[in-house]
């Protein structure tokens, strides 16, 4: 997947779990990914964040992390 | 097991059937009770009692204009009919006496005098009510005959003796391309009337002329079948009693002398149907009364489309080729099976276990769905499956799930009867969910109101009979603006039902919620600019939907597939937790699912995340249940969607694909990236009817079965579960699932299925909301609504009745966020995409239909304005042109579809009108973005370099070389 598509989708889902109610949405996100990114597209997206994580969004930052 | 049923009881009981305090009368000394309102025919039907008639039938209200079904009934005066005689309490009434028995005949004599007498060349002998009816009253002899060579007093001679021509005398209507409308047989019973009405709502027919005059003339004088609003559903043909409305294969191939049950493979609405037979070849679809979807209706393709399934272009053997470039070469079931067995292990062997994967069928059985994602859970050892469903109602899934529990649709189709209030949001119910359509213009005739929420202006909004309360045209892409402003001037002018919201949803979240909502930037006032909806409106909108009684939505693809999809959902949800609308008849949130099936793709685990039933792959306990009983071990991590297999392909680790009844290089968005995924892979495995769009870059073709050709089951929108049976068998020689299951035992599966009832019975036994279902049960109950257990043996027609399946329903704050496509200099204006009725999907199946003299090419609809600045005229050629690509096709002004916004259809694969839609999808499930692309028009000579690239592409990739002798 191209980084600008993987950034985008990433970025959308942050997108709206930061509107929701709490402190939590890293977490949120987190979970987001694990249940519908398959194994391959989380990879990336953690060698993504390694190298910079350009134009991720915080809250990507901070799932990439956990995952 | 039975593989085919005699249809149960399906008299025609003479008008409909009434719901009332039980009445008890005597009908020829014989006590019967039956419900107040009904009328006295339909009371001597059920007590086995048929009563002459001629214009009454159970389709449609009583007009008792014949006078056939006359009876006796003692204390009244006279011989009233008994069609429009309602039973009352005690009556006493004698249906055959010398005379009613005279008055018959009388009328019977009159009818005759004027019908011509071919009853032996007649392509209605033996199916004909007049000739019954003729019998039934001891017709013997007609004293009345035309006058000799005066102006002829019939209208079935088309000259008199002397060679003069008959004035009366109309010569057939030939137009439509299913039906004739022979006037000379015409007994002006109005039935035909009636029931386009009635059944239908079109109103595209009315008796023209008075007394002897009359005519059935369908739209102005000028027209015929074709030209006139008739949208060909065959309500009328099936309503006449006579030859004058005919089907055309009647006519050709005379009356059909079997009929198996079985359910249309078109549309999510799921109607069931007759297939009328001789001996193996269909002769005619009638809609069945008992089927609880449609209830005897059905639409042009259900009743007509199905010639594809004979059509020529069908492959009937397997084919295989080494490369794409390469011409197909007709091989034996066992060359290709082990072809294919032996490129898919080789690929796993060298690029992964996760290399390969799998698309299910929206459109064949659950029993052939549940097979293919067993193939690449047990066989291939990983969750790389998805099905179409991902590009239509995927949002669907994860938005009511999030909020209630469950992806399920809340009601049944019956359920409209007890609405008061109906929202349709992004969807064309006219169009894309026929039959659907017309049990809503019934009860919004009956003053139920409208509100209708999307950018054109679609049928509903106003039609004959039927005028929407509301149509708030919003901008495309700003749905969840708008939900959320309804439900902003729903929280705030306190419209909402707090004791509901109390009782059954989850009080802080509301608090949360409430306080989302009720900010100013979400009122309608605030969101206008932006939405392009007038705020009085959309506020009186939203005021009628919380205080008009039974509020329920309806919604389908101009909701889910947008960037914020699932957001829309969970928004409808709000909405509908905020009134007070889940949970009893007349209410409720209801997706209208796509294609056939696709509600039982999603149910069986078709997603990668997700095994039967809905159950996440990473629970160990769901793990363990498919673990035991296939006797492998299932991977706990999600697989790849749809467009991440696509995006894997191009980046090199996935390779090889088993596509089941699906076109995706038709049908999902961005061909351009859909083809050069398809063209990384190095091993297609294309199962189909037809060489379609997708076996353009295909390795391996399996030929497919039609759903007349295999028993099976679909599961329509309402959840219920309707089977499919075998009318004949397979050209192809395989059903499906026999061919799934031949390639999974190429790669070493070792599965033995002999018939669906197992597939079935392993789904019962594995997934807890189908614990009750089974062919036995099916075949009793005629269908089943999902969940069937224990707690609901008989299935359940109502979700969350007593509570939500999650507990307490959530509200989820939806904040609107605007797509990234967005219009500017270059691109500025939105193009959305729609269906049309005659023509279904990609239309692999309609275009091989006579359906194609309705819609032969898609259309761009624009709007004057826009035409204008472009100097485009009406039935010009456009450029249509997006930053994804440019496809050219030709233009019709209209005022449907306001300035700024475009709409086209993509039936037709020389459109191909997603090379123009981008890769831009839903947040949450990847659902593409198919209804909002930034575009531009412009006036253009012919087909793009695309197109006719495309064309030459597909050209030698469909190239086949003669089987070797
Ligand atoms: S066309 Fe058929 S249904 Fe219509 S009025 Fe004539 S006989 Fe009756
Ligand atoms: S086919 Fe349907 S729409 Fe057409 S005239 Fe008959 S009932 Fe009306
Ligand atoms: S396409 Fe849909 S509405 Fe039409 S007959 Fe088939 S299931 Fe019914
Ligand atoms: S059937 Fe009753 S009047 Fe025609």
């Amino acid at each position: 997947m191209s980084p600008e598509k993987m950034v985008r989708m990433a970025n959308q889902i942050a997108t709206f779990f930061k509107t929701q109610p709490g402190q939590d949405a890293a977490e949120k996100v987190a979970s987001h990914l694990r249940d519908f990114w398959e194994p391959r597209m989380r990879a990336q997206l953690k060698t993504y964040v390694e190298e910079g994580g350009a134009g991720l969004d915080d809250a990507v930052i901070g799932a990439a992390r956990q995952l | 097991m039975k593989d085919f049923i005699i249809p149960w009881d399906d008299r025609d009981m003479g008008t409909p059937a009434k719901e009332g305090a039980p009445v008890t009368l005597s009908i020829d000394g014989f006590e019967v009770t039956v419900p107040e309102g009904t009328s006295v025919m339909r009371a001597a039907a059920e007590a086995g009692i048929q009563v002459p008639k001629l214009c009454a039938t159970d389709s449609v209200e009583a007009f008792g204009s014949c006078r056939l079904c006359v009876v006796e009934i003692e204390g009244r005066r006279g011989t009233p009919a008994s069609c429009t005689t309602p039973v009352a309490e005690g009556m006493v009434v004698h249906t055959q006496s010398s005379k009613v028995r005279k008055i018959r005949k009388g009328v019977m004599e009159l009818y005759i005098s004027d019908h011509p007498l071919d009853c032996l060349t007649c392509a209605a002998n033996g199916d004909c009510e007049l000739q019954d009816m003729a019998g039934a009253v001891g017709l013997r002899d007609v004293r009345y005959t035309a006058p000799g060579n005066a102006g002829l007093a019939n209208h079935f001679e088309a000259r008199n003796t002397s060679g003069e021509a008959n004035a009366q005398w109309m010569p057939k209507d030939e137009s439509n391309p299913y039906f004739t409308y022979d006037p000379s047989k015409c007994i002006v019973c109005s039935r035909c009337v009636r029931a386009c009405e009635e059944v239908q709502g079109t109103f595209a027919l009315t008796i023209a002329g008075r007394g002897f005059d009359s005519r059935v003339s369908a739209g102005g004088a000028a027209d015929d079948f074709l030209s006139s609003d008739c949208v060909s559903c065959g309500a009328c043909v099936q309503a006449c009693p006579t030859a004058t409305l005919q089907e055309k294969s009647v006519i050709e191939m005379g009356t059909p002398d079997r009929s198996v049950v079985t359910t249309c493979a078109y549309c999510g609405v799921g109607c069931s149907f007759k297939a009328e037979i001789q001996g193996d070849q269909l002769v005619r679809m009638v809609p069945y009364k008992h089927g609880k979807a449609n209830r005897g209706h059905s639409c042009v393709k259900g009743r007509f489309a199905y010639g594809y399934a004979t059509h020529r272009d069908r492959i009937l053997h397997p084919m295989i080729r080494d490369s794409i470039d390469e011409p197909w070469r007709e091989v034996s079931w066992d060359e290709a099976l082990s072809f294919a067995a032996a490129r898919m292990r080789g690929l796993q062997e060298k690029y992964g276990k996760k290399s390969i994967g799998v698309i299910t069928s929206s459109r064949c059985t659950n029993e052939e769905t549940f097979l293919v994602q067993k193939l690449t859970r047990a066989v291939f050892g990983n969750n790389n499956t998805d099905t179409c469903a991902r590009v239509c109602h995927s949002p669907t899934g994860y938005g009511l799930g999030q909020t209630f529990g469950t992806s399920a649709g809340t009601q049944d189709f019956d359920s409209v009867e007890h609405t008061d209030v109906v929202i349709v949001i992004g969807a064309n119910p006219t169009d894309g969910h026929p039959v659907f359509a017309s049990r809503l213009k019934k009860r919004l005739r009956q003053g139920a109101k409208l509100i209708v929420i999307d950018p054109r202006r679609i049928d509903l909004v106003k039609s004959a009979h039927i005028e929407a309360a509301h149509h708030l045209p919003l901008r495309p892409g700003t749905n969840v603006a708008v939900v959320t402003a309804l439900a902003h001037t729903i929280v705030t002018e306190k419209l909402y039902d707090e004791a509901y919201i109390r009782e059954r949803c989850d009080w802080d979240e509301f608090q949360d919620y409430a306080e989302f909502v009720s900010d100013a930037r979400h009122s309608p006032e605030a969101t206008e600019m932006l939405t392009g909806v007038p705020a009085d409106e959309l506020r009186a909108a939203a005021r009628l939907f919380a205080t008009g009684g039974n509020g329920a939505i309806y919604y389908g693809l101009g909701v889910t597939e947008h960037s914020q999809g699932s957001t829309t959902v969970m928004g409808i949800a709000n909405l509908a937790m905020l009134t007070g609308n889940v949970g009893r008849k007349g209410v409720g949130v209801n997706p209208l699912r796509g294609q056939n099936n696709v509600q039982g793709s999603c149910d069986m685990g078709s997603f990668p995340h997700e095994l039967p039933g809905y159950r996440h792959v990473k629970l160990p306990e769901v793990r363990k249940i498919f673990e035991e009983a296939w006797g492998v071990e299932i991977d706990p991590e999600p697989g790849l969607r749809i467009p991440n297999m696509l995006d894997a392909a191009v980046d090199g680790t996935f390779k090889g694909l088993y596509c089941q009844g699906e076109d995706i290089l038709q049908s999902d968005p961005d061909t351009k990236h859909v083809a050069a995924g398809l063209a990384a892979m190095e091993c297609v495995i294309v199962h189909d009817l037809f060489l379609n769009e997708t076996a353009n870059y295909a390795h391996v073709f399996l030929p497919g079965s039609t759903f007349l050709e295999k028993d099976g089951t679909f599961t329509n929108a309402e959840r219920r579960i309707n089977r499919v049976r075998e009318v004949m068998k397979p050209m192809n020689g395989y059903a499906d699932w026999e061919v799934t299951q031949m390639l999974a035992n190429a790669m070493g599966a070792g599965w033995n299925y002999t018939h669906p009832s197992q597939i079935m019975a392993e789904i019962a036994e594995t997934t807890p909301s189908f614990a009750g279902v089974s062919y036995e049960a099916l075949e009793e109950k005629g269908s089943i609504q999902w969940p069937c257990n224990e707690a609901h043996p008989d299935g359940t027609p109502l979700m969350h009745v007593d509570g939500f399946v999650r507990g307490k329903g959530r509200f989820i704050v939806t904040e609107y966020v605007a797509t990234d496509e967005k219009t500017g200099p270059r691109f500025p204006l939105l193009l959305t995409t729609g269906r049309i009725l005659s023509q279904y999907n990609v239309g692999a199946q309609t275009r091989r239909t006579e359906n194609v003299v309705w819609h032969d090419q898609d259309i761009l609809e624009i709007h004057a304005h826009d035409a204008e600045n472009r100097g485009v005229k009406d039935g010009d050629w456009i450029r249509l042109a997006s930053r994804s690509g440019e496809t050219t096709l030709r233009a019709h002004i209209t005022d449907r579809v306001s300035p700024g916004v475009v709409y086209t259809t993509f039936h037709h694969p020389d459109t191909q009108a997603n090379v123009v839609t981008t890769d831009y999808s839903d947040w949450a499930t990847n659902c593409p973005e198919y209804k909002v692309t930034a575009v531009q028009v412009s006036p253009s000579n012919g087909p793009t370099d695309w197109q006719e690239d495309y064309a030459a592409q597909a050209e030698k990739a469909r190239r086949i070389l003669p089987a070797a002798e």
